[in-house]
């Protein structure tokens, strides 16, 4: 048995507010091993991440443990010492790579300045070895990519050349922290691939941290479950997938099993459209963001339109609701044709059709109260008195499964998913015959998405609204929409009833989303490569 | 103690008293002055005496109390200017950034015009053609330095009206003046609020040049910039006659700026909610 590489023990950290992150955390890591950590938002994981370099983000401060790599407590020792340690012998990967290199420099002296600066390797010898990082990560022409900068390059090529960065000064370990979350899920499953593959191939022990345990389950070879900064469970990949010992875990697992399947819905009658868009085409400038998209939506039925970003599902919805003018086509709204810009609309048009946005944090106003929120569609589109308002704002409050003293909150101080709840309920407040949800989970962690998820069914039922529901997620779209569109560069390439979309025949686009979508197997990958290969 | 919610620090706490005194000496002047600030009752530049505790000045007033009531012209002037200004900068700066691009172009062109005419010259051509009564030279140096309000307002609410709550109101159908008062005007107080001590210390300041030049408050009103003019001469004879204006305006400055510089360190301090997990 060899040594433990890196040894974390009994580490804890505070904000400077005096709130605990991480509660006595301990893990161990043999070389070339690589242990998932596992979690959601405020789990502590890329606390976690970040300290077993021993270093904290502004506002937290590592207060008790200690953290030894190769059998040094680097805690211990000099901001100097931890410096030479940092990128030598443990290397970041963070989650936006866009946001790790300089715009400024060229991609291939970003990343020969570690080894340069470490001594390594004298500049001629870096960038050689740069490239034949360039080559094993498969970046396309490896000896001219690293000439361009960041910006000249795709979002999954920044990820791959920040990975290349990290392993400049061939570390022992190397921390990933969620490298593919902000990447589409074609572009997801071949840095997943190549990140493996680096892995393996230089023998390196890694630090995986994710929220998606489909993901964690292709690379790593033990899964760590953290929740409020406290170890749930730790153990082998399989062990955890198949038989979870704790109940957090359970439910995670359960979860994450379900947006496998298509659930069975009730049918709703496609005819009686609410909403009919033919034809339409967005423009930004000169650049088209929508290609002759046609789609339609009967009452109470929900649509999904998903794609990647860039495909124009976002640029849809903003069509529809006005914000993004239509050159041509027609978008009809029960049987009235909806006139192109917000500002012709009449008020009664604008309350029927109401959004719901991606980040809850940024669609309420910090300095309103949860009551002038959620009451002030009420007063402003039926004129209602003030006790007449704040019954409503009561009932409304209730509805989305909210405690009724919240009105008099700000929404500052609650949870994600809590103030999303707020959003569902002041686009309920106008009384709507639609919603346009546009990602209204992507920014939530898996259990309260899906709590999300129940409570918008629950009020179709109750309610009869309908839903434009625009994701990326397929795993959403299988378990919600009775029907789907399929968008790729502005352009509408399926539509049909759920089940139909998601069968065969498909359309070479939707299957190539469809099996780039991670699924909890551990093979899962290995498999999906493989196929590919021999059809390719 | 807290102010505001916070703790203030050992500089910030000097400036507060500095600020304090002044603004008390200014609200209570008539029952701290032992004298009036226009009755002659010493002779000229006569030195302090347990009478008169700084002295005389060049006619033979007492210096002490036309400090004393020179704070009351002084700030009064620059505050109600300072008022002035930000009711004008702040609503248009607001209504530039929501009403869309013709209003902001032609908002924004317009003061920059303004902006590059200096500042004094501006003034000085204005107050010599007006005269220099107090609402002439209020309204001249607050119109002046609401272009400057105008531009800082105008670039805090174009960062927010882009943010998703002010487009969730516009697809509800709000008007302008709702969406100006109700969803901006609240989320961009912090920045304005530190940049209203800073205005107020560049305002009182330049009330003070301008009495200094003869063209700000008139006689027989007191105020700090003319006093060090009136009792200028008296330098050359070894008295400190104009040092305490002059001193006086540097106190007041200083103690405005540390303030201030209390107000923005604390929109600035990271706290803990706001560090990533």
């Amino acid at each position: 048995m060899t040594d433990n590489i890196l040894k974390i023990r009994n580490l804890r950290i505070e904000a400077i507010s005096g709130a605990v992150l991480v509660d006595d955390v301990s893990l161990e890591l043999r070389p070339g091993e690589v242990l998932g950590l596992i979690g959601e938002g405020g789990a502590g994981k890329s606390t976690i991440g970040l300290a077993s370099m021993a270093y904290a983000r502004a506002g937290c401060k590592i207060t008790g443990g200690t953290v030894e790599i190769e059998g040094q407590n680097i805690r211990a020792i000099s901001a100097d010492g931890r410096r030479k340690v940092r990128g030598e012998h443990i290397a970041y990967v963070a989650q936006s790579a866009a946001a790790s290199f300089n715009p400024a420099y060229r991609i291939i002296d970003q990343i020969c300045e570690m080894p340069v600066l470490h001594g390594q390797m004298n500049k001629t010898d870096a960038r050689a070895w740069a490239i034949e990082l360039f080559r094993a990560l498969d970046l396309p022409n490896p000896e001219k990519f690293g000439e361009r900068y960041p910006h000249q390059v795709s979002g999954g090529q920044l990820q791959r050349a920040m990975a290349a960065m990290a392993m400049s000064c061939k570390p022992e370990i190397l921390v990933f922290d969620e490298p593919t979350t902000a990447l589409d899920v074609t572009t997801q499953i071949e840095v997943l691939a190549l990140i493996k593959k680096l892995i393996r191939e230089f023998h390196t022990a890694a630090l995986y941290i994710s929220h998606d345990l489909a993901v964690v389950a292709q690379v790593a070879d033990r899964i760590m479950v953290l929740r409020g900064g406290k170890t749930v469970e730790i153990g082998e990949t399989a062990q955890v997938l198949h038989e979870p010992k704790t109940d957090y875990a359970r439910a995670l697992v359960a979860e994450r099993k379900a947006a496998d399947k298509i659930s069975t819905h009730r049918a709703v009658a496609h005819e009686n459209a609410i909403l009919t868009v033919s034809d339409a085409v967005g423009l930004y400038e000169s650049f088209v963001a929508v290609k002759n998209v046609s789609i339609s939506v009967a009452r109470g039925e929900t649509v999904a339109v998903v794609g990647e970003s860039g495909s124009g599902k976002s640029s849809l919805a903003r069509l529809i609701v006005g914000l993004l003018p239509r050159s041509s086509g027609s978008v009809k709204f029960d049987g009235q044709e909806l006139s192109p810009a917000l500002k012709d609309r009449p008020r009664d048009q604008l309350r029927r059709i109401q959004l719901i946005y991606q980040q809850p944090d940024v669609a309420l106003n910090p300095r309103q109260t949860i009551g002038e929120i959620i009451g002030r569609p009420v007063e402003f589109y039926f004129k209602k008195s003030p006790a007449e308002v704040a019954e409503r704002v009561r009932s409304l409050l209730n509805q989305v499964g909210l405690p009724e003293d919240y009105a008099k909150r700000l929404s500052t101080a609650l949870s994600g998913g809590q103030k999303q709840r707020i959003c569902i309920a002041r686009a309920l407040a106008a009384e709507p015959d639609i919603i346009i949800c546009d990602e209204p989970t992507s920014a939530l962690d898996q259990l309260v998405a899906d709590e999300i998820l129940k409570l918008l069914g629950r009020l179709q039922e109750e309610l009869g609204v309908a839903y434009l529901f625009i994701t990326h997620d397929l795993g959403i779209v299988r378990r919600i929409s009775h029907r789907t569109a399929v968008m790729l560069r502005g352009e509408l390439i399926a539509d049909g009833p759920t089940a139909e979309v998601f069968a065969l025949p498909f359309h070479p686009y939707t299957e190539r989303l469809l099996s780039s979508v991670p699924e909890l197997r551990i093979d899962w990958l290995d498999e999906v490569l493989t196929k590919r290969k021999a059809e390719a | 103690m807290r102010i505001l919610g916070h703790k203030p620090s050992l500089s910030a706490w000097i400036g507060i008293l500095i600020v304090g005194a002044f603004i008390a000496a200014a609200i209570f002047a008539p029952f701290i002055a032992p004298f009036t600030e226009s009755e002659k009752v010493a002779k000229t530049w006569s030195p302090p005496t347990s009478e008169f505790l700084l002295g005389a000045d060049n006619i033979g007033r007492d210096l002490f109390s036309r400090m004393v009531y020179g704070a009351r012209t002084t700030i009064g002037v620059a505050l109600a200017t300072t008022i002035l200004s930000f009711i004008i900068g702040l609503s248009l700066g607001l209504w530039a950034a929501v009403g869309g691009k013709l209003v902001d172009q032609v908002l924004s062109r317009f003061v920059d015009v303004m902006l590059s005419i200096p500042l004094l010259v501006f003034a000085l051509i204005i107050l010599s053609m007006f005269g220099s009564s107090i609402p002439t030279l209020i309204i001249t140096i607050a119109i002046l330095d609401s272009t400057r309000v105008f531009r800082l307002s105008r670039a805090v609410a174009m960062n927010l009206v882009v943010l998703e709550y002010v487009e969730a109101a516009r697809l509800r159908g709000e008007g302008l003046w709702w969406i100006m008062r109700r969803e901006v005007l609240p989320n961009a107080m912090p920045p304005m609020i530190s940049e209203f001590g800073l205005r107020f210390c560049f305002n009182f300041l330049f009330v003070a040049g301008l009495s200094f030049l003869g063209l700000g408050i008139q006689p027989p009103l007191a105020d700090w910039g003319g006093m060090v003019r009136d009792n200028g001469k008296a330098i050359s004879f070894g008295l400190l006659a104009p040092l305490w204006p002059a001193m006086a305006i540097a106190a007041m400055t200083v103690g405005v700026n540390l303030v201030v510089d209390w107000i923005l360190s604390i929109n600035a301090r990271p706290s803990g909610a706001s560090a990533e997990m």
